[in-house]
């Protein structure tokens, strides 16, 4: 029954990775740059819901809205002040350096804001867990609820993509920009909006991830951050069900990794699986062929 | 009044002098051919147009409204509707998602469905590969789209960039048969071309541009005749 623990552990751990790769990759395949501090607003995504709900005795749920509002500005926000400038720079690196940039800046808003102790962080999830074969197989409560959530995520932002205008739109801006604009889009506005949708969804990246591994302090969001844009490009970066099966896979081989070869080597695993997925695939697992535009 | 008239535009790719001083008008209901060489600026010049890219001097005034300052995508809704050199259809997206991102800014959805039958009627060959992904296109059919969704707008003038290029000349003659109705239909058409001989003969009248500069202006039928256009253009 053990590996059936780790497997439905690792594909909670997984879901979580691939919330946060979605708003990566959607980032990349719409405006073309990697947003290094996208990990960093899980972060203050889930000490928003700490906060809310311990000092200002908000219920969790409410919380999770307050914090899915709060990075959805401030996703917009850094998208316009730090980004939006640089966009058309000489060199594609500017942007990426503001990004890591603002990925410091975060940490450090958050050390000054809320201290480096760890805090623990109480999980949002209360409902029971299920017990299956009698006992031998325990799915908790916060693994039920992050697997579902990732499941309503894909859908909707599918749906959402394929049935909306604003989504037809994104499709057209990362395809061509140019062209898009040519159509009418304003492909700032929808810059802004994939921005905004990628933030809400680290915030409940946020809520998932500290309800299962309740250890909050202001490098939470990095090293998952770090291993979601690894499931992004695992999976295929610009493309939203790669995100998916990226996310998951990721999180299934770091949880077999950390049980049965090394609790310690389990970090290189991962990245050791990425290394050799794009040396057999470079455009990762569903990503499409690059194509130059002449 | 002019429908669009540009005024002593200059456009500069960084150092680059793209455009130097360039004027010239379309009057609503004409269909004027810009000629030129490969490099001699044309696409340039639609881009400025359509607010792709920004103008270092002069003006450009559609409707008797200056658009210099206005962002492209505002420029759809005003009346101005551009095929770009390439086709640049959504290669991904389905041939009635290309069409419907062509009608992105309108907003009347019974207005839609009449502007979506009458682009299928000049476009037979759309109506029958309607879900399949634009990339998968021929050349041709990906001109028609890229035509048809331009005209999912409603456009006042439409911007036509080089839409002959790389199409068999049974295709070119039918394109050209097109851009002659859509015209006919009420559409005013800015015409870009390398293939001065067709261009000439749809056109009404005609600018000659050479590396960013305009040499030569007048009657297309007029200019067909003209010996130095003969020579550096109809290959006589
Ligand atoms: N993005 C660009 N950067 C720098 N120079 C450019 C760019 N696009 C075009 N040019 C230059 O501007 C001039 C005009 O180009 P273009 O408008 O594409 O000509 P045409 O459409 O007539 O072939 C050419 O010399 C070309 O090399
Ligand atoms: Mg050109």
């Amino acid at each position: 029954m053990s590996f059936l623990n780790y497997l439905i552990g690792g594909i909670s751990l997984g879901s979580v990775y691939a919330i946060i790769a979605l708003g990566y990759t959607m980032v990349y395949g719409i405006a073309k740059m990697l947003n290094f501090a996208h990990g960093d607003v899980i972060m203050i995504g889930a000490f928003t819901v700490f906060i809310a709900t311990t000092q200002a005795g908000i219920h969790p749920l409410a919380a999770i809205l307050l914090a899915m509002v709060i990075c959805t500005v401030m996703g917009i926000l850094i998208e316009r002040i730090a980004y939006r400038p640089l966009r058309g720079a000489a060199s594609p690196l500017a942007v990426l350096i503001t990004a890591i940039g603002v990925s410091y800046l975060l940490q450090n808003l958050a050390l000054l804001w809320f201290g480096s102790n760890a805090k623990s962080f109480k999980s949002v999830v209360t409902i029971p867990p299920l017990r299956l074969a009698g006992g031998a197989l325990i799915i908790s409560g916060e693994t039920i609820v992050t697997i579902i959530a990732c499941i309503v995520i894909m859908i909707g932002l599918t749906t959402f993509i394929n049935k909306t205008k604003p989504g037809q739109a994104m499709l057209a801006v990362s395809e061509d920009q140019g062209a898009a604009r040519l159509m009418g889009i304003n492909v700032n506005g929808i810059i802004a909006l994939t921005f905004a949708i990628g933030s809400a969804l680290a915030a409940i990246a946020g809520v998932l991830l500290c309800s299962s591994y309740p250890s909050l302090d202001p490098y939470t969001g990095s090293m998952p951050g770090i291993k979601a844009f690894v499931a992004a490009v695992f999976g295929g970066i610009g493309s939203i069900p790669g995100a998916m099966i990226g996310g998951i896979l990721l999180g299934v081989i770091e949880i077999f990794g950390r049980a049965y070869i090394s609790a310690q080597m389990a970090d290189a695993i991962v990245f050791a699986v990425l290394i050799v997925v794009l040396l057999v695939r470079p455009t990762g697992l569903l990503g499409k062929k690059i194509q130059e535009k002449v | 009044m002019a429908m669009l008239e540009v005024k002593n535009l200059h456009v500069y790719y960084g150092m680059i002098h793209a455009i130097k001083d360039v004027s010239f008008e379309v009057n609503e209901g004409e269909i004027i051919a810009l000629i030129g060489a490969n490099g001699a600026g044309k696409t340039t010049i639609l881009h400025t147009i359509s607010g792709l890219i920004g103008a270092r001097s002069g003006s450009i005034m559609f409707e008797g409204k200056e658009t210099t300052k206005i962002p492209a995508h505002e420029l759809v809704s005003m009346g101005m509707a551009q095929v770009p050199e390439g086709r640049r259809v959504f290669a991904q997206m389905s041939v009635y998602q290309n069409l419907r991102m062509g009608a992105y800014t309108r907003k009347d959805k019974s207005e839609l469905d009449s502007t979506l039958e009458m682009v299928f009627k000049r476009f037979p060959r759309l109506k029958e590969r309607l879900g399949q992904p634009a990339g998968t296109l021929s050349g041709g059919e990906q001109q028609m789209l890229a035509m048809g969704r331009a005209l999912m707008s409603h456009p006042k003038i439409i911007l036509m960039d080089e839409p002959s290029m790389g199409l068999s000349p049974i295709l070119v003659n039918e394109i050209f048969d097109i851009i002659k109705s859509v015209n006919e239909a009420g559409t005013t058409v800015l015409l870009v071309e390398q293939n001065a001989r067709k261009a000439l003969m749809v056109a009404d009248r005609a600018y000659v541009l050479e590396t960013g500069r305009i040499v030569n202006s007048g009657d297309a039928k007029e200019l067909m005749n003209d010996d130095s256009i003969r020579k550096a253009y109809l290959g006589e």
